[in-house]
């Protein structure tokens, strides 16, 4: 590979990374802090990319508006339309115990996925919508183009990530981690713990919108395939667990790692013999389902335990029986 | 006599977390034993330590001359050990007569239907019940299925924690009643329990606790006629 | 009017039961699943995948019918759930059960990835051509498929009630469902409890992949298509709750056909695209108006 073509790499590397760093972000706040289980990522994520690309395309007549509003309007959308998604699924499921959640979460991605594929009007269904617009399109052209998306990208990321530490730090990160880590004692002193979860469930579901969204500026394409579950919500809850849930430096540093090692096996993929190479991916699933259960079993602190004494969901310590 | 239960210089806890701290009690077949002290004492610790249900940091016990501090829960009930747990001490949404079965599961008796005989003459109330789920019943015929369904193992310790706890003053005699009955057909009783004035006058002996250490122990009666345990743990009045 | 109405029975009703009857065997193990071990088990429509394609090798290897060679599938769902519990679920035991959730999400995605390996990604058959329906009365117009998913399941309903109350497991089963502590206490064998959930959710789970593969084919995605009906079919029927599953699957497979019928007007009562949205939206409905299912089950 030669030095531009390699520094390109790099750049979707890492604007794809920066994307999925914001996801992780998201699920942080959701698990992390929360407790929540979320299983339904693709489904809010979808959500936030279909809002941004139908405000901001071109007018189209296979498709609901196309309406050219500027790109950071249908960003603000998607995380309100995403975040809205969030609040009625966690609304049903947020008094239950968690694997609910996750069944509820789990379902209405699967529901939007037929909505987005049944509703041409809507979305022109599998044919997709095109002519999305990235941030700045009149300045720049070609791959300089690409540069200034990861600058914006990483830009979100950042500012994300503020946020985060700002909340985890903050009263109401506070609570929210005694909710968490003891949910009768927080009960106990008053608190409304199950208004404190659906704010979590929330707002990590509004950041899962926004990073919806900008992977459909990115791609400046946007269908049903782009919102595929495994990609979208088994790799992100990878990417927390190895990175350190409660740990918003670990969910970047764990987003961009194991984006590392999915990219990586891509490139040896390619050199594979061609028999194997079309089965690639599927030894990539199953490298990565692997990579989870002994993260799982041998990490779960991840990269970069939560800073707080004791890792909150670790009830190793406190095990009742002998 | 050598005791059946034998526990000595027992220290143990949740998690690491000493509760109970160098107790030690004996218990002689035949023998009612109570267990008695204010709340927070480790009452119930004792009682789940014979019963593999803490962690144990220091200390030995011994069932009929075998050392059981290292056994799983699961083979206690082949020794002989049977326990009734204060509250859940039922499966609600199977019927009494399975209730009963599920105590044979673990240790086979010899002769299943005279076992079941039995129980159920101690337990009359039972018998027209047999086909309803133990969830339906009231709160005194769940203690009778708990302790039939610890019976059907034919043990020879049974361990009570707190047999009438949440019990209408009616039922509470019943058990006393039943608990005699129970060591009449030679079963040795291990207990805790809160109504410690009414218990004493059926044990054979009593260990106070306080603060997770032996602090007295005695037979019942003199327990019942020492000022300074009445004064402190069985609420100051004269016995009546 | 006659004629609508053996519509109604041949195109709708028929096919609702059968399809009721892969919901409600997928849905009996997860709701044993959630009951015994306690979390809501992700991987089990990927271990029907599993029994399909154990079931098509030996239809391969043998030319038996499916039905036939159907216990090699079975044979094979069992190992595979053995294996992951031992692997992958039971060193997460003692952590809150959402670890063990999380786990059985990357088991379904390793039992996916593994099929693909293994069978690749093209559909498969069971049995090529048409098969010819069983015509009753000059009406009633069945095919044989639907007729074997209807027995199979009356014949599943009758030997798992008796297993559930007459036997010692299937009783141990249902004590360490209700309480599991007091099952311990009662020196109840949990671990071997756990591996007879495992072997019966996986032997129903298989069979219900084969069915599900008579009636279309067999792909990858065949078992994890099919786990929100029964996710949903599991709570309909009351957590915990066998039978409460076994009817909770019919319920759910009825309403998802009968939704595409023609209640009201000429039109379908809902757009055949979104008919497994169906079986979501009874979910969604329990879990804010009745989370303990009909039969009373137990609520986590």
């Amino acid at each position: 590979m030669d030095p531009v073509g390699l520094f390109f790499y790099l750049v979707a590397f890492l604007i794809f990374g920066g994307i999925y760093a914001i996801l992780c972000l998201a699920l942080n706040v959701q698990w992390g802090y929360g407790g929540l289980f979320n299983a339904g990522i693709a489904g809010f994520f979808a959500v936030g990319a279909y809002t941004s690309a139908l405000l901001t395309a071109a007018p189209a007549q296979t498709h609901l508006g196309g309406y050219e509003l500027p790109v950071p309007v249908g960003i603000l959308a998607a995380a309100v339309t995403a975040g809205l998604t969030g609040w009625a699924v966690a609304k049903i499921c947020i008094r239950l115990k968690s694997d609910y959640l996750a069944m509820a979460s789990i379902g209405i991605a699967e529901i939007l996925r037929m909505v987005i594929v049944n509703e041409d009007w809507l979305t022109n269904g599998s044919l997709g919508i095109t002519n999305i617009p990235r941030p700045f399109d009149g300045f720049v052209q070609g791959r300089a183009a690409d540069i200034l998306f990861l600058l914006v990208v990483w830009a979100v990321v950042i500012i994300v990530y503020l946020i985060c530490n700002r909340l985890y730090d903050s009263p109401w990160g506070r609570t929210l981690r005694a909710v968490r880590d003891n949910e009768d004692a927080a009960r106990a002193v008053g608190k409304d713990v199950d208004a404190f979860r659906l704010q979590t469930f929330v707002i990590g579901a509004a950041l899962m919108g926004v990073a919806g969204a900008l992977s459909a500026h990115y791609f400046r394409f946007l269908s049903p395939e782009a919102t595929e579950p495994l990609l979208i919500t088994f790799l992100v809850w990878v990417m927390l667990m190895a990175g350190g849930s409660g740990n918003n430096k670990g969910a970047i540093v764990g987003a961009l790692s194991v984006w590392a090692i999915w990219s990586m096996t891509e490139i040896f993929a390619n050199r594979l013999p061609a028999e194997f190479a079309t089965r690639s991916s599927y030894i990539r699933m199953l490298l990565i389902g692997l990579l989870l259960q002994f993260v799982l079993q041998r990490y779960r602190s991840g990269l970069l335990p939560e800073r707080s004494p004791g890792n909150a969901f670790d009830k190793d310590t406190d095990k009742t029986n002998g | 006599m050598s005791p059946l239960l034998a526990i000595d210089g027992l220290t143990a806890g949740y998690g690491g977390l000493p509760i109970i701290d160098n107790i030690g009690l004996n218990v002689a077949p035949g023998e009612i034993i109570l267990i008695i002290g204010p709340n927070g004492a480790g009452k119930s610790t004792v009682l789940k330590s014979v019963f593999a249900l803490t962690s144990i940091i220091a200390g030995s016990i011994r069932f009929a001359d075998s050392e059981i501090s290292r056994l799983a829960t699961q083979k206690l009930v082949p020794m002989g050990i049977a326990a009734v747990p204060q509250t859940r001490n039922i499966f609600p949404s199977l019927t009494v007569s399975e209730n009963l079965d599920i105590g044979t599961y673990a240790a086979p008796p010899r002769n299943r239907a005279e076992v079941e005989e039995k129980v159920l003459t101690l337990f009359p109330d039972l018998k027209a019940k047999l086909n309803q789920p133990a969830g339906e019943l009231s709160g005194g015929q769940r203690q009778m299925v708990t302790l039939g369904r610890a019976l059907m193992s034919e043990p020879r310790l049974l361990l009570l924690d707190e047999p009438t706890a949440g019990l209408s003053p009616a039922y509470l005699e019943r058990i006393f009643d039943l608990i005699l009955d129970i060591r009449k057909a030679g079963i040795t009783i291990l207990m805790v329990e809160q109504n410690a004035r009414q218990a004493l006058s059926i044990a054979d002996r009593a260990y106070v606790l306080v603060n997770g250490r032996n602090f007295a122990s005695d037979t019942g009666a003199n327990l019942l006629a020492n000022d300074e345990i009445r004064r402190s743990f069985l609420g100051g009045t004269r016995p009546s | 009017m006659e004629s609508l109405m053996m519509e109604f029975i041949n195109f709708y009703l028929i096919p609702g039961l059968a399809l009721g009857s892969v919901y409600a065997l997928g849905a009996i193990g997860i709701s044993m699943i959630f009951g015994i071990l306690r979390f809501a088990h992700f991987a089990h429509g990927d271990v029907m995948t599993l029994g399909a394609y154990g079931t098509l090798t030996a239809v391969w290897m043998s030319g038996l019918h499916p039905l036939l060679a159907l216990p090699a599938g079975i044979a094979f769902a069992i190992l595979a759930a053995l294996a992951v519990d031992k692997v992958f679920y039971k060193p997460l035991r003692d952590l809150p059960t959402i670890y063990t959730v999380i786990a059985s999400f990357g088991v379904a995605l390793i039992f996916r990835s593994l099929v693909q390996l293994i069978w690749g990604t093209q559909n498969e058959v069971f049995i090529r051509g048409v098969q010819k329906p069983i015509v009753l009365f000059d009406l009633i117009r069945v095919s044989v498929l639907h007729l074997e998913s209807i027995a199979v399941i009356v014949l599943a309903a009758i030997a798992l009630h008796y297993f559930l109350t007459r036997t010692r497991t299937g009783r141990s089963m249902r004590a360490v469902s209700d309480n599991p502590e007091l099952a311990r206490v009662a020196g109840l064998d949990t671990e071997k409890v756990v591996r007879s959930t495992w072997i019966i959710g996986a032997s129903l789970a298989a069979i219900a992949g084969v069915l599900s593969g008579l009636d279309t084919n067999i792909h990858p995605n065949l078992g994890w298509n099919l786990i929100l009906p029964m996710f949903a079919a599991a709570i309909l029927g009351g957590i915990g709750k066998p039978m409460g599953a076994l009817l909770g699957g019919m319920v759910i497979g009825l309403i998802e056909e009968l939704s595409s019928y023609t209640w009201f007007t000429d039109e379908p009562l809902i757009n055949p695209g979104y008919k497994t949205a169906t079986a979501f939206l009874i979910m969604v409905i329990l879990l804010i108006f009745r989370p303990q299912g009909l039969l009373k089950g137990r609520l986590f």
